[in-house]
């Protein structure tokens, strides 16, 4: 990848450098400070987490369609292992593949490329809030293994079940799962000041705040709203893990505390959470659809405003989790109304996706089908969140699979169709060869098709009052139906003809990474400042004399001023 | 929703019929997005030697694309706030005189019952308890006392649309009418540890004769 | 290894200088932490007016010494900025030695109390009030810790001359773990 090349940094304090010398395989690639380099660590690391948790979705689906069989590659799922199952591959799509991917990776990548910079502001402390992040991989996957088993408290981790090994009986891998979380936390605690700063003080010269690419803002603004969201869940976190160590009472009722606590300190996070990661799936969206559309999007403004009061108004929904916990009933009004009220800044980023493509001129490469997908799929998972949004309706939905439903077709299309699309578009400026088209095209039809099929049978169920989190659902003579378990097998056999497909995914990344065809700086012939250097962009991103000036916004294509229908930031008018 | 499940209380049909509301406001715009979508794609599809069109989306008449929809949103967000307080003010907020009143007791794993006898008063000494069977009669309206022993459970009668979650360390008091006979599931509805898919409960609504049968059955066995 | 800083730590488009920008951003986090932990006191303290009780056993005095102990600290800071500014090195770094001894003060001050605590069976699983005392007192004095340790880094940089707009960053990060303070006194030692 990066080559170590010329030190850019001549200029100032030639006293200590140590660029020139050879650098071994580690300090290259593992203890590197590069930051496009951090950003495939992020990259890989959370591409192995995922395949993680979709081998324990794998693994609890099978145990659902077919309760009781020996999963090949696992065994006999057990209640304690089906419920650490589920939770862990819950913990790990969010926190160990969307934000890893979504923020860490893309962010890290693109920041500094798109805004004309050499680096992130803080290089050194973007190394550390990696390695935080890894060991907290570490631990997490150090929890699966332990004594007792990994935690199976589900990943809201509601106390008092959490909080006591008597209740859960998973003494250390609850207090293990916890620790994860936190060091995760503060992984993205660091690396969000670095993208912030980066991007606040670290422009080319040129570019003002309305030329930064959309994708760039989303990264940031998903980071200003996670830093300013996650402080109290790790106050809360440090309560429970008192609770779980040294047997305080916190979340004890019966020693003056109050379990219902931590489910506002969680969901205070946790729905802000939601859009921390839709954000930049959003971005990445958007600035696929322009490239691809060759369009100027439909009011740059309209989609930064309007992300910036989802982010806002995403404070005060967080209660919409517990309408029917035993939360005082008034207050369920004020959330149902704050939680519609949401639907209309997302419906209008939506909206201006789709009035982007009026008068463009589509081409259906694969980035383009996946951005396409995440719009079209991304709306079910909207508008059945209005169903659980009004409380009347959600007392009947609370906790069953629409719940579930609705909330797969949103990750979904952000946690695996986003990361696919941006990974495909800048492929070519990651490794500097073109992926295959053909083969994204079998991939990207052979993982849209089975995903409505595992999902919208989810929905049935859900409609027909099946519960969450349940590992075999013989007890409950009004779920054991033959028609139930068809539509449970349906959606497990979709899931295996889905995990099949990823194959093909990954015999493309890897056949394309070594063979595929050269990509030149602009394959795509896009505006933005990225590709304008080399792909893959050697250490420094430019040469130190040649760094970019910014002279428009990134979205200019088709001016009716130019031959070309496209314009990239950087070329003098 | 009730070609899903059965409507066994008085309240199922008004949250059945929320949904109902909800699914034609958000279903209308869901396929107007989606249609326009699929006809954006295809209308603009790449052709050779046809450049896109440079729109900036500033002019007041092309914005109007965006404010319009924002305005109808918005519109069809009151009604369903409408609809939705009206339903939760009736099944969580008031609560309707009791002709009897019952307690619900989860713990790990397993739903205990305290129905209030032949005297009908709750904590008498007649008071007759279950384990996973609960004992009703149509047409009463009750109130229930849900309360935990240990963590989290979550009483939930998918018939009757009822789901409430119980606390250690409160009692919650919420009312229910049941209007069809039969037997059906109780289900704990949060997770409460390796056994939360076992605990599975019945209830059992029955008419005027055959709950008066049951009592007096149940306490003959009870008190000796 | 010692690294070169990238072209991109010294932009400033904002006109704010990266580091301080950055410490802001550091401080907007730890303001929500600290702030559900006593959102979260507060609200059970208002719940449980028979707290009052175990408040009573908290040692008014010592806490207010160690009021006066890190707001001396936050001076020293204060004025090893302004030696700083004037580009004098040394001069910033004694200071900062000042309040780094602040820092030990306060640090030892706080353990007698707590071993007082601890002996008369007021530990952290002694009732709700004791684990709010002793958690929120506790995030605070790692924060001192934390403070104490980075300004010796500082320190021993500003003595040699270099970094010395790290001196203004590392006050700013002292005021705010002495604000933390202000916050925690009134609410663990005074309401009784
Ligand atoms: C990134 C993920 C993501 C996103 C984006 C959302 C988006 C939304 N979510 Fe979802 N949600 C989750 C992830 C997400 N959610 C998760 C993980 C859970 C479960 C957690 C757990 O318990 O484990 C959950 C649970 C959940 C609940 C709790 C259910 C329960 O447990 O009882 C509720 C209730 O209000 C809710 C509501 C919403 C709403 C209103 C939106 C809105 O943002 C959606 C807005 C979008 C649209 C509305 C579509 C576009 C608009 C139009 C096409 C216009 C027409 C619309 C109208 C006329 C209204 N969600
Ligand atoms: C981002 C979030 C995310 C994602 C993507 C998924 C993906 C899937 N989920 Fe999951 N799920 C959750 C978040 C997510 N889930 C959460 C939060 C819960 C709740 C947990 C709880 O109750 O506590 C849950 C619970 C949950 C349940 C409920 C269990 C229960 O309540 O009993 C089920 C059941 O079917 C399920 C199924 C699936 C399936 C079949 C997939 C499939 O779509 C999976 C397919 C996976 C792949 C196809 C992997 C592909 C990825 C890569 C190849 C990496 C690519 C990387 C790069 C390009 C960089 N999930
Ligand atoms: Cu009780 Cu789940
Ligand atoms: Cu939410």
């Amino acid at each position: 990848m990066a080559d170590t090349v010329a030190d850019v940094h001549q200029h100032e304090s030639a006293g200590h450098d140590d660029h020139h010398h050879e650098q071994n395989f580690f300090v290259k690639y593992l203890w590197s400070t590069d930051h496009k380099i951090i950003a495939m660590q992020y990259m890989f690391t959370g591409m192995f987490m995922g395949l993680i948790g979709g081998y324990m979705a794998y693994v609890f689906r099978m145990q659902l369609a077919f309760p009781g069989i020996s999963v090949p590659g696992f065994g006999q799922v057990s209640p304690g292992e089906y419920n650490a199952l589920i939770t862990n591959h819950g913990s790990i799509m969010i926190f160990w593949l969307a934000m890893p991917v979504l923020i860490a990776a893309f962010g890290n990548f693109l920041i500094p490329l798109m805004i004309g910079a050499d680096d992130m502001v803080f290089p050194r402390i973007n190394r550390l809030s990696f390695q935080i992040f890894f060991v907290s991989v570490l631990v997490l996957l150090a929890s699966l293994f332990v004594q007792g088993g990994g935690f199976g408290g589900a990943w809201t981790s509601y106390p008092p079940l959490s909080a006591e090994s008597t209740y859960n009986l998973t003494d250390l891998g609850s207090s293990l799962w916890l620790l994860a979380v936190a060091l995760e936390f503060v992984a993205f605690l660091l690396g969000g000041i670095n993208f912030i700063t980066t991007l606040m003080n670290s422009r080319a010269p040129g570019m003002k705040a309305y030329d930064i690419p959309i994708v760039c803002w989303m990264i940031v603004i998903a980071s200003i709203l996670f830093m300013l969201s996650v402080g109290p869940l790790i106050a809360g976190a440090v309560m429970l893990l008192f609770d779980q160590v040294l047997n305080t009472g916190f979340y004890d009722p019966t020693r003056g505390g109050d379990p219902i606590l931590w489910q506002h300190l969680f969901w205070f996070f946790g729905h802000p959470e939601v859009y921390v990661v839709l954000l930049p799936a959003i971005g990445i969206t958007v600035d696929v659809i322009a490239t691809f559309a060759r369009k100027k999007i439909f009011g740059y403004k309209l989609v930064l405003y309007t992300a910036v009061a989802t982010g806002v108004l995403s404070f005060f929904v967080w209660a919409h989790h517990q309408f029917v916990a035993g939360i005082d009933p008034r207050m369920a009004n004020v959330f149902t109304i704050t939680t519609l009220l949401i639907s209309v800044p997302i419906a209008e980023l939506l909206f201006v996706m789709i009035a982007t493509l009026y008068g463009g001129s589509i081409r259906l490469t694969t980035p383009m089908l996946w951005a396409l997908a995440f719009i079209a799929e991304f709306l079910i998972g909207g508008v059945t969140g209005i169903f659980l949004g009004a409380s009347g309706a959600d007392i009947y939905f609370h906790d069953t699979y629409f719940v579930l439903a609705h909330f797969h077709y949103t990750f979904f299309p952000i946690a695996i169709i986003g990361t696919f699309c941006g990974f495909t578009y800048w492929f070519p400026k990651m490794f500097g060869r073109m992926m295959n088209e053909t083969l994204g095209k079998i991939h990207f039809w052979g993982t849209i098709i089975p995903f409505n099929f595992i999902f919208i049978p989810l929905f049935v169920l859900g409609m027909g009052g099946q519960h969450r989190r349940i590992y075999n659902f013989q007890h409950f003579p009004e779920l054991a139906g033959p028609e139930m378990y068809q539509l449970r097998e349906i959606a497990t056999i979709s899931l295996l003809i889905m995990l099949a497909f990823q194959a093909v995914f990954f015999y493309n990344m890897i056949h394309s990474w070594l063979k595929g065809e050269k990509a030149g700086k602009n394959p795509w012939k896009s505006n933005t400042l990225e590709w304008t250097t080399e792909s893959p962009p050697p250490h420094g991103n430019w040469p130190p004399d040649q760094m970019p000036v910014v002279y428009r916004g990134p979205y200019e294509y088709a001016h009716p001023d130019r031959e070309e229908d496209y314009w990239p930031q950087d070329e003098p008018a | 929703m009730d070609r899903f499940l059965l409507q066994a209380s008085t309240y199922a049909s008004s949250i059945d019929g929320l949904i109902l509301l909800i699914g034609v406001l958000v279903g209308f715009w869901f396929l107007l997005a989606e249609g326009l979508f699929f006809w954006l794609i295809w209308r603009f599809r790449a052709r050779p030697g046809e450049k896109s069109q440079y729109l900036t989306g500033k002019e007041k008449h092309v914005k109007r694309w965006i404010t319009i929809p924002h305005a109808l949103v918005l519109l069809c967000d009151v009604f369903i706030i409408i609809g939705s307080v009206r339903v939760w003010y009736d099944v969580k907020q008031q609560l309707p005189e009791p002709d009897s009143t019952i307690r619900v007791i989860g713990q790990q794993w397993v739903w205990s019952f305290q129905h209030p006898g032949p005297d009908n008063v709750l904590d008498t000494d007649d008071d007759i308890y279950t384990a996973n069977d609960l004992h009703v009669e149509i047409d009463k309206t009750y109130h229930y006392k849900l309360e935990s022993r240990d963590v989290l459970h979550d009483f939930s009668v998918p018939v009757f649309r009822l789901k409430q979650d119980a606390i250690p360390g409160r009692s919650i008091t919420g009312w229910f009418r049941p209007t069809v006979a039969g037997d059906f599931d109780i289900q704990c509805a949060e997770i409460c540890g390796i056994g939360h898919g076992i605990m599975a409960a019945r209830i059992h609504i029955e008419d005027a004769n055959t709950h008066a049968q049951w009592i007096s059955a149940a306490s003959a066995a009870t008190t000796p | 290894m010692a690294h070169a800083k990238p072209l991109a730590t010294l932009r400033s488009a904002t006109g704010i200088p990266t580091g301080r920008l950055a410490v802001w951003w550091v401080l907007a986090s730890e303001v929500v932490i600290f702030g559900g932990l006593l959102g979260s006191y507060l609200m059970h303290r208002i719940g449980h007016p028979e707290w009052a009780a175990a408040a009573a056993h908290t040692q008014t005095w010592i806490g207010a010494v160690n009021t006066f102990v890190l707001l001396t600290s936050s001076f020293t800071a204060v004025l090893a900025h302004q030696a700083a500014e004037r580009g004098n090195g040394k001069e910033a770094a004694k200071l900062l030695g000042l309040t780094i001894l602040g820092a030990l003060t306060f640090l030892v001050i706080k353990s007698f109390e707590w071993a007082n605590e601890i002996s008369h069976g007021y530990t952290i699983t002694a009732n709700t009030f004791w684990s709010f005392y002793y958690t929120a007192a506790g995030l605070h004095a790692l924060h001192v810790i934390a403070g104490g340790i980075i300004m010796g880094f500082v320190a021993f940089d500003a003595y040699r001359g270099r970094e010395l707009h790290r001196v203004e960053l590392i006050g700013i990060y002292w005021h705010f773990v002495d604000v933390v303070w202000i916050f925690l006194f009134p609410l663990l030692y005074i309401a009784k």
